[in-house]
Parts: structure tokens; C-alpha cells; sequence
């Protein structure tokens, strides 16, 4: 296997997501270019509905069927995922693209011991013996600090807490050391105490295995904290892409700075005062979509937002606008 | 302060829990000798880890639960001996989910103006107009009167919950998690609307969130709660400006701000949160704490006056021998 380091991991180009209804076709995902290399995380950030799980479940083939793919490139070190077989899929999945889901509880199953699936998620793979794999499966335990590692095998995943059970999701996730690991909201059903243990957890061992990583998350604070690279989402597309401290530093998107205007940031927003909001509401992607999606919320919108929106920016860091400056001089820095 | 509008005395609430179909019930003491007084207009955020029994106090405030042991007064009278529809006319609630509190199969008119049903209030004619106010006010137009919640946004729900909350002018609003089911710029809406509607009508809440950044912005006062217990409270500059407790300090620690320059924190907190069937002895924080020492084993902290507020560590504890009056977290 060769380890390229100036070629992407993954690649991808205008990833485009249809799903048919009856009143007409949802355009969920509308064309959007990404790419990671090895050891690399990637956040995606955006709000219920903005298509950003229906990428990650494009990435690893695990959408339904009635939802109609297509992809000018999708290439995982070499291989079109676009035109894998379903069998070429299932030998990648778990294997060198691993999955973490939101929820732990529905991610293991509830009739078996925490050993007998970690040692499965390697079996399925490698042909190594069962006690190789449990050998495996212990050091994995303890490397996401699970105490008691060898006596947790024997558990099942009601007999653990929600924290627990992410390290065992997260420890299977590494069975057959992936290079990728797609996360969708993995901290999201945590507490805070928790999420913090949990992503330090993710950062540090995505580092030290040099995994690349997509993370999934509605988070801007888990967003800034993790990522190599932010990828903003609004209504299908990535409206602003670029490395963290740029993409947070200068938001060049009238939404990146209407999101962050919107949480409160102690010691920088007043106590008690008013927060940016966004009005209005996402708009709806069946039918026809044309122009800047963001354009029925954007205080800056003019009639040119409803034609061709040109890509802004360098090559690291670009947005979606018609503004060259994405209306950041007209708005002045956000709070 | 003014006169306290609600205030809680030593209140407790034990459950008894079975262990096995042979094992004898054991206590679980979800609210531990609780004492918190909030004045008119304040906002008292609790924040703790799940089951450490924020819901179970809200529950005992909106009479859904009876405390085990002490008294729970509104404006100075005691709210045990008060039927529910007394309490309810006082106190009401907003909750998390806006998708599984209101009545999928009921219109917005018929959920907003229940309360003035259930509470006889008015006429027909007088209960519109009344219902029609009432959504002015949370900023949604009378053409979704007639409309059902499922046609709703999230964010248009959470409001229908307001609305009904305070169609009945209560004194005090209990909200558990109020916006941690919407998206960010929805968030932000409801809790702009939270803080316009406490102004104009000088209410008072108890707001209970795991979001501290949330918390920070919007309380007045901030309680935090341990395994049952308020282990620090104190106003709201106090407390995030300078935590007493080690576990504050390690809530706090925990929140993600969005700067890109911080990686994710070391929150310190070793072993996860402790079985509160069998708490831990002493200080119920001490197997998480880093600067436990043998008297937090053996010995409870009680809780010592602190800028603002109260505090229950040995570390701030003038008769105990663990006692540093500089320390700081």
C-alpha cells in the first residue's frame, strides 16, 4: 500500500445527492468538493437539514437506495468509490474507513459481550486468530482508557455508561487500524465533562495513528477546538471552506459570521445582552434551486444573489458569494 | 435582593431502589438537602452532569413529585399544602423537546389556551383574544392558530411552549434545556426572547442546561449541582469568573469556545460520575477530584459563605485543617 502524503486521502468532486418525492426532486447535497489527507480532521458544520450526515453516509455507500448519488470523483487512495461494488464497499467499511455514530447504544449490539464485537470488527477483516484479537481488543480498550480492560470484555453494552460505551464504539472503530474515521456528532448525546474526554480522546489518538478524520457536528466550539480543516454547510453546499484559525479567524461567509454571532462567547459577548440571530428559515431544496440558497436570510442579499454564484477566495480558503469580500466590509467584524 | 419569590428549604427527595428481584430496596438520594431562594426577576442556572438531579428538582418545583423532607415556599407560603392548579397558575414549565411536549394531534389555539380551560378562566371570546395576545408576544403570527404542531419548525414549537407557559402570567418558569433541541440560530432566538419576556414581565426562572456558555449569558445566579447536592452558587461574575469548587472549575474547564487557537481541554476529571445508589464516601467528589486528600475521604464539607454565594469544600473551610484561603481553582 503506498502512503502518498502529497495526494489526498480522499477526494472528492461535485458530490451531488438527489432524493426523489412526490412532489418533486430534494436536491439534499448540491455539488461539493472536499478533500483530506492522512491525518487530517475535517469538521463539518451545519444545522439540521444542511446535508451534512447524508456526506458522511455518501462517503461510506450507506445511503438508501432511493437516494441517487453521483459524483464527478470520489477516489479513497486510488479506489473510485463511485464505482465500487457493494462487495468493495463492505471490504473498505470498518476496515480501512471506520464509522463512529452519535448514539453508542444503537452502534453495538445489545445481544453480545463488548469482546465478542470487538473481536469481529478485526475477524471480519484479518485472518487472525481469536485470541490475537482479543489481545488486540484489550490494548485498544486501554488505549481509550478503559480501567479493567481484560474484565470489560465479558460486559455488555447496557452494563456500561454512555462515556464508556463512545470509548468502546471509538476502540472497535481502531480494530483494523483504519485510515479514515467518520464521526457524525459523536459527543452530541454526552455531557460536556464527557465530550471533552471523549474528542481529546479523538484528536489524540487520530494524531498518534495519523488517521484522517470527517467530523460531523453542529458544534462551532467542538468545530474550532478539533479541526485541521472547516467545511461550513448550508442547504447542500459548503458555502465557506478553509483551514480552522482562517475559517474562524476572518469568516468570510455572511452565515459562518451569522453562526458565530449567534452563540454566546464568554468574555466576548455582554452578559445578558442581546445574540445575533439569522432570520428567517431554511429555504426549500425541492425543485428547481437556483442562486445563493442563503440569499432569503443574508442582510447583504441583492438581485445578482438569485444568478451564478462565483467561488471566492485562494485555494486553502474559499466561499461561495457574490460579494469578492463575501459583504465583509459592508458588515464589519462580527462580535 | 428583593423578597424571595421562591425558596427552597432543606429539600431532599429520596427514591427507593430496587436491586434484583431478592435484593432489598436501596436509597438513591437524588436531591440532597437543597437550600436556594431566587428573587423576582432573577435567573438561577443549575448545571451538572446528567443524574445528578436537576430534572428531579424542577420536577418537585412544578409539584410533580413530592420532596421526601422540607418545604419549597412561593412569595413565603409553602407549596405542599397548595392543590396543583394553585401551584400551576404560579409556576410553569418549558422542556427540552418541542417535538414530544405539545399534543401532535391539537391545534396551536387549542394547546396555547389550555391552560385557561383547565384554570376556567374567562369566555371563549375573552380565552382568543387572550390566546392571540399570548403569541404576539413569543412573535408568531395568528395564521398558525389554526395550524397543528407537526407543521411547525422547531424553533416555532419552542415558541407555542412559551406561549403556553405564559398564557397564565406565571410568577416563575421552570425551563429544563430549553433550547438544546434547536440549531444554533434558532437557539439564539429563543433565548433572546427568553431574556425580552423576563424584562418586560420581571419573571423569574430556573433555568437548568448543560450548555454553560448559555448558562453565563443568560443567569443571574448559578447553582452547581453534585450527585444531589448544590456543591457552589454563587452570581453569575462570581461564579465564572472565580470558581471555588474544583468541580466548577472542571465544568467550566469543559466548555468549548469557539477559538481555534485552544485544543480540547484536559478536563482532570479522572473516573466517570459515581453511582449515586453508592455515593462516594466524604466528598461526594473526592474519586474525581485532583486535590482530594484523606480528610475528603472520611469527612463531608459543609458549606462555607464565598463571594457571592456558598461553597462546599474543605479547601475553603476556615475550621478545617485542609484550609487555603489564596487557593483558587
Amino acid at each position: 500500500m503506498s502512503k502518498d502524503m502529497t495526494k489526498p486521502l480522499l477526494s472528492v468532486r461535485g458530490l451531488t445527492l438527489d432524493i426523489p418525492l412526490a412532489r418533486g426532486t430534494l436536491h439534499a447535497v448540491r455539488g461539493i468538493d472536499f478533500d483530506l489527507y492522512r491525518g487530517e480532521t475535517l469538521c463539518i458544520v451545519g444545522e439540521s437539514g444542511s446535508g451534512k450526515s447524508l456526506t458522511s453516509l455518501a462517503v461510506m455507500g450507506l445511503l438508501d437506495k432511493n437516494i441517487q448519488r453521483r459524483a464527478e470523483r470520489m477516489d479513497f487512495d486510488g479506489t473510485e468509490l463511485t464505482r465500487a461494488s457493494n462487495r468493495q464497499m463492505r471490504a473498505l467499511r470498518g476496515d480501512r474507513i471506520a464509522m463512529i455514530f452519535q448514539e453508542p447504544m444503537t452502534s453495538l449490539n445489545p445481544a453480545y459481550t463488548i469482546g465478542d464485537q470487538l473481536i469481529e470488527a478485526l475477524r471480519l477483516h484479518r485472518s487472525v486468530s481469536r485470541d490475537t484479537a482479543r489481545a488486540r481488543a484489550v490494548e485498544l480498550l486501554e488505549k481509550v482508557g478503559i480501567s479493567a480492560a481484560a474484565s470489560r470484555l465479558g460486559q455488555y453494552p447496557h452494563q456500561l455508561s454512555g462515556g464508556l460505551r463512545q470509548r468502546v464504539v471509538i476502540a472497535m472503530a481502531l480494530m483494523c487500524e483504519p485510515e479514515l474515521i467518520i464521526a457524525d456528532e459523536p459527543t452530541t448525546a454526552l455531557d460536556v465533562t464527557i465530550q471533552a474526554q471523549i474528542l481529546r480522546l479523538l484528536v489524540d489518538l487520530t494524531k498518534e495513528m495519523d488517521v484522517a478524520m470527517i467530523l460531523i457536528t453542529h458544534d462551532l466550539g467542538v468545530v474550532a477546538r478539533v479541526a485541521d480543516k472547516v467545511g461550513v454547510m448550508y442547504a447542500g453546499e459548503l458555502v465557506e471552506t478553509g483551514p480552522a484559525a482562517e475559517v474562524f479567524g476572518k469568516p468570510m461567509h455572511p452565515y459562518t459570521r451569522g453562526l458565530l454571532r449567534c452563540i454566546p462567547q464568554p468574555g466576548m459577548t455582554e452578559r445578558g445582552g442581546e445574540l445575533g440571530t439569522i432570520p428567517g428559515i431554511v429555504p426549500s431544496l425541492i425543485g428547481a434551486v437556483q442562486g445563493c440558497a442563503f440569499r432569503t436570510r443574508c442582510p447583504h442579499a441583492t438581485e445578482a444573489c438569485g444568478g451564478e454564484i462565483p467561488v471566492r477566495g485562494e485555494q486553502s480558503h474559499r466561499f461561495l458569494c457574490v460579494y469578492a469580500d463575501g459583504a465583509r466590509s459592508v458588515e464589519g467584524e462580527p462580535a | 435582593m428583593s423578597a424571595p419569590v421562591l425558596e427552597l428549604k432543606n429539600v431532599a427527595k429520596t427514591y427507593r431502589v430496587k436491586q434484583g428481584m431478592f435484593g432489598k430496596p436501596k436509597p438513591l438520594n437524588a436531591v440532597n438537602d437543597v437550600s436556594l431562594s431566587l428573587g423576582r426577576g432573577e435567573v438561577l442556572g443549575l448545571v451538572g452532569e446528567s443524574g445528578c438531579g436537576k430534572s428531579t428538582l424542577a420536577k418537585i418545583l412544578l409539584g410533580l413529585e413530592e420532596p421526601t423532607s422540607g418545604q419549597v415556599l412561593v412569595d413565603g407560603e409553602a407549596i405542599g399544602g397548595q392543590d396543583r392548579l394553585a401551584l400551576a397558575r404560579r409556576i410553569q414549565p418549558i422542556f427540552q423537546d418541542p417535538y414530544s411536549s405539545l399534543n401532535p394531534r391539537k391545534t396551536i389555539a387549542d394547546i396555547v389556551s389550555l391552560p385557561l380551560r383547565v384554570h376556567g378562566v374567562g369566555d371563549a371570546k375573552s380565552r382568543a383574544k387572550s390566546v392571540r395576545e399570548t403569541l404576539e408576544l413569543v412573535g408568531l403570527p395568528a395564521r398558525v392558530l389554526n395550524t397543528y404542531p407537526s407543521q411547525m419548525s422547531g424553533g416555532q414549537r419552542q415558541r407555542v411552549a412559551i406561549a403556553r407557559a405564559l398564557i397564565m402570567h406565571p410568577e416563575i418558569v421552570i425551563c429544563d434545556e430549553p433550547t438544546s433541541a434547536l440549531d444554533v440560530s434558532v437557539q439564539s432566538q429563543i433565548l433572546n426572547l427568553l431574556n425580552e419576556l423576563r424584562a418586560e414581565f420581571g419573571l423569574t426562572y430556573l433555568f437548568i442546561s448543560h450548555d454553560l456558555a448559555v448558562v453565563e449569558h443568560l443567569a443571574t445566579r448559578v447553582a452547581v449541582m453534585y450527585l444531589g447536592r448544590i456543591v457552589e452558587e454563587a452570581d453569575v461574575g462570581d461564579l465564572f469568573d472565580a470558581p471555588r469548587h474544583p468541580y466548577t472549575r472542571a465544568l467550566l474547564n469543559s466548555v468549548l469556545t469557539p477559538d481555534p487557537s485552544l485544543g480540547v481541554p484536559d478536563t482532570q476529571l479522572g473516573s466517570a460520575y459515581p453511582n449515586p445508589i453508592s455515593p462516594p464516601s466524604g466528598c461526594h467528589f473526592h474519586p474525581r477530584c485532583p486535590f482530594a486528600e484523606t480528610l475528603c475521604k472520611t469527612k463531608a464539607p459543609r458549606p462555607v459563605p464565598r463571594a457571592g454565594g456558598h461553597v462546599e469544600c474543605h479547601l475553603h473551610d476556615p475550621d478545617s485543617t485542609m484550609y487555603r484561603p489564596d487557593f483558587t481553582v
